[in-house]
């Protein structure tokens, strides 16, 4: 057995620091044996409802490539420009030999039994490379949907923008209207070469009884920007993820936005963390919470400045529509060097009666001056992004908003 | 258009407006003068139906509709409008967001002419309402508002202070328009505004109640002269 599977092994039980604690054996794993399709339109019509909302589209318009995966089975994955790649995780695996070395390099692979069961019981995932100096025109879109039920889907993506490269990813993930009760378990480990750039935008819209365990961890070298976008409207049974990003290279950049919308009874524990070791490297992390009706919400925040000079300022607001829900605000800064210049601002509460009065006194009823300023809330300055994406984003916002208020 | 009845308001358990009667008839501006503290903010208040100030006696009838218990957007449908003299920052709602309201498209002509009349850039559009807004620039927006909004009956909350010379003529000319034959209420400290507006009426405030109401030209003049001190001394 190799080193790595006896590690994955030894934490096959091992607990998360974080989040409830989910029995995997519950779930099986969902079928790989769904026949590949050449491209995204030749994706049978029932998951068709299921792309709706998470950034995916059909018609490629404004797309420079997809990639989907339905439970355990890759369907199709292409590229429509040059020097991008799309491939799934095990072709890649077989056509690269030097891709071991990106594999399990920024996530451990014993962290704990999520990552575990990544690497014991893969069920997929991809590889997307920009190749050196390429720059993206449109973003790839890459979709991850359950459609079995009491299922879990394991998945491992490598991103990797080479040197000078830029690449824009939207990746959407969904799950059958029936779905009662299946995990997915995303490990994504990310490489911003030099000077090079990745946006991603995650756009999550789960079932209320799926649990959700992403584990992710990003690297930055010289010059790089990494730009991390994600997006949860709709309800989930648990989520928890807090991702890593490690500013090594000289005057990198990580930037975090993450808007959440939680309803029912969902329970969501994401954050952002931000190591900053390289020399001038600099980052943002800001968050938008909305806890409805009797969710729970925990937003975490941590910047660690490591070296004099560097630069991070971490923002969270959360906004309580309901007196069942909770929202709990865990921001962390630490300086290990002179002159770091780490800033939080957390602000959790209400919607401000006197915001809604002045609102009705401009003609508003109640419940429409809440909507105006929720939506408000959620207007996040998404900074660095091409117009047609921000677009996208704001859209996506919009009607998945417009479906539960 | 607009009856008060010994009314009775409080705040966070302090009584801000007590016994206080008050009569606009239709197509006529009164002006509200007093000193800072005394109420006047909180009738503004009470009159539009922010939840906070409790009524605890008295009645507001607007149009020869009991609306002392209508909540505040009933009350602008029957045709309230408000200049507030301290509005709220709302993050992330554009000043547009509001406008909309009150206009179906932005496109149209009309926002641009009415902005450059208030003396606003079209940048103010995309900025968030109130937001690092200049003392004066908070007034002319309010106005703006307002001037989309049409209302029969308009309570303006000091829309003069704080307001440059050159400004206060935008500010004036804003107030004409929109009083026009029409209503209002018009709370003041100074005089530049007085002449834009044709005032029948004007009250003093002191110590939660009207405690004298004459000719505006009059009441100004012996305010400017004595403050507010005398006001007191002739109660006595
Ligand atoms: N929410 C509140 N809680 C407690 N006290 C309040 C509240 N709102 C107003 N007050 C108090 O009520 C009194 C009247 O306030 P108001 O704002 O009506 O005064 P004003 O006449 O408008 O004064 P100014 O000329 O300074 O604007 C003041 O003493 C004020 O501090
Ligand atoms: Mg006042």
């Amino acid at each position: 057995m190799s080193e790595l599977k006896k590690r994955a092994e030894g934490a096959r039980d091992k607990n998360a620091v974080l989040g409830p604690d989910i029995d995997l054996e519950e779930y099986t794993k969902g079928p790989s044996d769904y026949a590949p399709v050449p491209s995204i339109s030749d994706v049978p019509e029932s998951y068709h409802d299921g792309f709706l909302n998470i950034g995916v589209d059909v018609s490629e318009k404004d797309r420079s490539g997809s990639f989907v995966q339905v439970d355990s089975s890759v369907l199709c994955s292409t590229t429509a420009q040059e020097g991008l790649e799309v491939l799934g995780i095990t072709d890649a695996i077989n056509k690269y030999d030097w891709l071991e070395d990106y594999l399990w390099r920024l996530v451990s692979v014993d962290t704990d039994k999520y990552t575990s069961r990544a690497e014991l019981e893969l069920s997929g995932g991809y590889f997307i490379r920009a190749k050196k100096g390429v720059k993206s025109v449109y973003p790839l879109q890459a979709c991850m949907y359950i459609g079995e039920d009491h299922t879990f889907q394991n998945v491992h993506n490598i991103i990797i923008a080479e040197e000078g490269s830029e690449l824009h990813i939207i990746t959407g993930c969904a799950t059958g209207k029936h779905i009662q009760n299946s995990i997915h378990i995303g490990v994504s480990e990310f490489y911003v070469k030099k000077n090079a750039e990745i946006s991603f935008t995650m756009i999550h819209n789960w079932a209320p009884e799926v649990n959700v365990r992403p584990r992710s961890a990003m690297l930055i070298e010289g010059g790089g920007v990494f730009i991390n976008n994600y997006i949860c409207m709709s309800p989930v049974k648990s989520l928890q993820t807090y991702p890593t990003a490690y500013c090594e290279g000289k005057n990198s950049t990580a930037v975090f936005n993450s808007i959440v919308y939680a309803t029912d009874d969902s329970n969501i524990d994401v954050g952002s963390k931000v190591v900053l070791s390289g020399e001038g490297s600099k980052t943002e992390i800001i968050s938008r919470m909305i806890a409805k009706d009797s969710s729970s919400v925990t937003a975490r925040g941590h910047i660690s400045g490591t070296v004099s000079g560097v630069k991070g300022h971490l923002e969270c607001n959360g906004l309580l529509l309901s007196q069942n829900a909770r929202i709990h605000a865990i921001p962390e800064l630490n300086a290990a060097a002179e002159d770091v210049e780490l800033s939080h601002e957390a602000a959790v509460g209400k919607v401000a009666e006197k915001e809604i009065q002045y609102l009705m006194a401009r003609g508003l009823s109640s419940d429409e001056a809440t909507a105006l300023i929720v939506r408000g809330f959620l207007n996040v300055e998404i900074k660095g992004l091409p117009d047609h994406l921000r677009r996208e984003i704001q859209r996506t916002i919009k009607t998945s908003q417009d479906s539960f208020m | 258009m607009l009856l008060i009845e010994d009314l009775t308001v409080e705040v966070g358990n302090k009584r801000v407006i007590e016994g206080l009667s008050l009569h606009i008839p239709e197509k006529e501006t009164h002006l509200l003068f007093g000193p800072n503290g005394s109420g006047k903010t909180s009738l503004i208040m009470a009159i539009i139906g922010a939840p906070s100030y409790k009524v605890i006696k008295g009645r507001i009838i607007f149009k020869d509709v009991d609306v002392t218990d209508l909540p505040t957007n009933e009350r602008v449908k029957l045709g309230m409008g408000v200049a507030f003299q301290m509005p709220p920052v709302i993050r992330g709602v554009r000043l547009k967001d509001v406008l909309r309201i009150h206009t179906e498209s932005l496109s149209k002509g009309g926002v641009m002419d009415q902005m450059n009349k208030m003396g606003l850039s079209a940048q103010f559009l995309d900025r968030d309402i109130n937001y690092g807004f200049s003392g004066g620039e908070i007034k002319r927006s309010e106005l703006l508002q307002l001037m989309f909004q049409k209302p029969e009956f308009t309570m303006f909350d000091e829309p003069d202070s704080g307001v440059d010379i050159e400004n206060m003529e935008v500010v004036g000319k804003a107030l004409g328009e929109l009083l026009e034959g029409r209503s209002g209420l018009v709370i003041t400290h100074m005089g530049y505004i007085l002449k834009y507006i044709k005032a029948t009426k004007a009250h003093v405030l002191i110590d939660r109640s009207i405690r004298c109401s004459s000719d505006p030209q009059a009441i100004f003049k012996q305010i400017m002269e004595c403050g507010y001190g005398r006001c007191v001394e002739c109660l006595s």
